[in-house]
């Protein structure tokens, strides 16, 4: 089993891109979970959500503590998301799947992270995001981008399954926006390229 | 159980099978005259009405509590003495002072 | 068949478009909100042909449904929390009416203070109230539940209102892929509602009229009969939806428990959970099951008593509190056993109060939990205090 951790901020689409993966999973074939960190709603609130995806049906319903993957989909909630990100120890060899604006901002982060991490990609999704004109009162939506960046980042799922997705859940020229921005993101994503032998960044 | 009881009528008197195999079952009842039994035991004064004051308006009928007055064809009225318990509601209203409260 | 990544709440919606209640009333209240919310949508699309009587309140939305379930038709209610004791009075009066509603309660702690997260004591607050009640495990459990309620329900040996229970949020708002029936089978299955009797204008009846003492208790004790009769009807409900969906339910679902020493027993979406759990005990050499409660009403006390009966210790863990009362479920599981096996034979039963207003149980908690059961195997305790 795969798990994820999305964050975000209220109105970045966290809970959408949690919702997407477990729907893209399930049209790879496989079996999926998708949930928000519960409570109230509120626009610019710190946001969780989480993604299980399987090949055997998921019967575990508790929270993800220890995620395979963690995606970060605010760059401007980076100490926020760095003291979350430490919080729920991500898995020994787990990958991080952040937006940050270009490749210094990415080793200034990573080079505060332990030696545990198995791979670090970035993608400037806020940029494709207002390039694509995603933008819901005043907020850009980067939850597509940053979903195609971990398709490339993590290969847990595919390009294709995830545009599939996204045209299941959004009526036709929203879909079509946000399938390019799945594609931006997935072009644009890069990894960091690990420093020592030890495996640190 | 008896279909019929004399003091409680609260269950169907059973009409037909089908009232009768839903006894019990569900709460319903049909409506029928005095559910209480004969409340004319309660009344310590009865209503007598004065035929010739009677202008016929009908508002003891109407505010009967219990519907024990009823109202003939030519709208003159007449006292069912089997369930009226006395409370005088009629006597009091009574514009023309027709209805007499009595001792039993 | 068709299988959708949808929320508990869109699966309970979608059992209730498949189920086509003439009339639905409800009133929003979180976590239930979005399935009113996806139900008023359906009938927005036409896709779903119910009357909705837009209420006041809960109280007001349960009367509703009284009088048209009364009047004949088949209905549907949800609520929550607050608003399940906000109509608690009339809940009940559904029960004694005989009135085969079907409402779905999606589980959340009680104020104050307040919290809009899951717990099921709201749930277990209407254990007296003469409802079948059904917990679900997850989406699709959700889903087949609610329509096998109409069919258990409106069964003429059962006659009774049924109530679908759901984890606040950990099923409401989780997506998972759910398989939904065709509607030809369903409209097989279910057929229409063919009450006993009904409001009929040409057959007038009083509804609820006062009852003396010497009948009222015959009229307890046929809802009880009922009740009991209601164990074996859904039995055979289960069985027809099995051949029509391939899923099959029971009154309680047993998980590694044929040579189990010791025995979680727990209800709801976290049972999953539980499963992990007795999978990662056994790993570690310890012989443990799981037991899921999915019917607490009718209570399946022979079917317990047969599948613990034979466990050293039995764990129950419940997200609900009865205050001064303690664990409800191990108060009856306990009961259950006391009655078929006798106090030598009986296991030991320890009873968790854990999970309330939205705390977490993970699957690591009950490993700790059985381990405390196997250290000090009687008495109830808390699990997951913060020690403020």
């Amino acid at each position: 089993m795969k798990e994820i951790v999305f964050y975000g901020r209220g109105g970045h689409g966290a809970v959408m891109a949690s919702e997407l993966t477990a729907i893209a999973a399930y049209k790879a074939g496989m079996q999926s979970q998708a949930f928000p960190f519960f409570g109230g709603e509120r626009r610019g609130a710190p946001v969780k959500a989480f993604a299980r995806i399987d090949t055997q049906p998921i019967r575990v319903h508790s929270q993800i503590y220890e995620p395979d993957i963690i995606v970060i989909l605010d760059a401007e909630l980076l100490k926020v998301a760095r003291e979350s990100v430490s919080s729920i120890a991500l898995k020994a060899g787990g990958s991080i799947v952040i937006n940050l604006p270009g490749r210094d901002a990415a080793e200034k982060y990573a080079a505060g992270l332990n030696a545990n991490i198995g791979g670090l990609a970035f993608v400037d999704a806020t940029s494709i995001a207002r390039e694509l004109g995603l933008v819901v009162a005043g907020w850009p939506v980067i939850n597509t981008a940053m979903l195609g960046a971990m398709a490339k980042a993590t290969g847990v799922i595919g390009l294709e399954n995830m545009a599939n997705a996204i045209e299941e859940y959004w009526p036709k020229p929203l879909a079509d926006k946000n399938i390019e921005a799945a594609r931006k993101g997935y072009e644009m994503c890069t990894a960091l390229q690990r420093s020592g032998a030890e495996g640190g960044f | 159980m008896a279909d019929k009881d004399e003091s409680s009528n609260y269950i169907v008197p059973a009409a037909d099978s089908k009232s009768k195999a839903l006894l019990l079952r569900y709460p319903i009842s049909l409506p029928d005259f005095g559910s209480g039994g004969k409340t004319n035991q309660w009344r310590l004064q009865m209503p007598v009405i004065d035929q010739d004051k009677c202008i016929k308006c009908i508002i003891c009928w109407a505010d009967c509590p219990e519907a024990t007055i009823h109202r003939k064809s030519d709208d003159s009225v007449e006292i069912n003495y089997d369930y009226c318990k006395g409370c005088g509601i009629c006597a009091n209203e009574c514009p023309t002072k027709a209805i007499r409260m009595v001792d039993e | 068949m068709q299988t959708k990544v949808i929320t508990g709440s869109r699966s309970v919606a979608t059992a209730v478009m498949l189920a086509k209640p003439e009339v639905i009333a409800a009133y929003p209240v979180t976590p239930q909100t979005e399935i009113v919310e996806d139900i008023a949508t359906f009938i927005e699309e036409k896709r779903l042909g119910s009357r909705f009587i837009k209420v006041d309140s809960e109280h007001s939305a349960m009367g509703a449904c009284i009088g048209a379930s009364s009047a004949g038709a088949r209905t549907f209610t949800a609520t929550s929390s607050q608003g399940l004791l906000y109509m608690d009075e009339v809940v009940h009066w559904a029960a004694h009416a005989r009135l085969p509603i079907v409402m779905a309660v999606a589980t959340r702690a009680l104020a104050a203070p307040w919290s809009i997260l899951n717990e099921h004591t709201d749930f277990m607050t209407q254990l007296t109230s003469g409802w079948i009640q059904i917990m679900a495990e997850n989406n699709q459990d959700a889903l087949d539940s609610m329509l096998q309620a109409y069919k258990i329900g409106e069964d003429p040996r059962v006659t009774l209102p049924v109530m679908v229970g759901l984890d606040g949020f950990i099923l409401t708002h989780t997506s998972m892929p759910v398989e939904i029936p065709e509607q030809a089978d369903i409209d097989s299955f279910l057929g229409e509602r063919k009450p006993e009797f009904e409001i009929d204008v040409e057959r007038p009846f009083t509804f609820g009229n006062v009852i003396d003492e010497r009948y009222y208790i015959d009229m307890r004790h046929k809802m009880f009969e009922s009740m009991q009769a209601a164990k074996e009807v859904i039995g055979s409900v289960s069985n027809e939806y099995k051949r029509l969906a391939g899923r099959e339910y029971s009154m309680l679902e047993c998980y590694n428990c044929d040579d189990a020493e010791h025995i979680i027993v727990s209800i709801g979406a976290s049972s999953g959970d539980a499963r992990e759990a007795s999978d990662r005990l056994r790993k570690e050499g310890v012989k443990a099951g799981a037991v899921r409660i999915r019917v607490i009403r009718p209570f399946p006390s022979e079917e317990i008593a047969k599948a613990l009966g034979g466990a050293e210790t039995v764990t129950v863990v419940e997200r609900s509190l009865s205050v001064g009362g303690g664990n409800i479920l191990a108060h009856e599981i306990r009961s259950a056993l006391y009655s078929a096996h006798g106090p030598e034979e009986a296991p030991f039963v320890k009873g968790f109060i854990t999970g309330l207003g939205g705390k977490d149980i993970t699957p690591n908690d009950y490993i700790n939990m059985v381990g405390i059961t196997r250290e000090r195997p009687t008495g109830d305790e808390w699990f997951g205090l913060t020690g403020g």
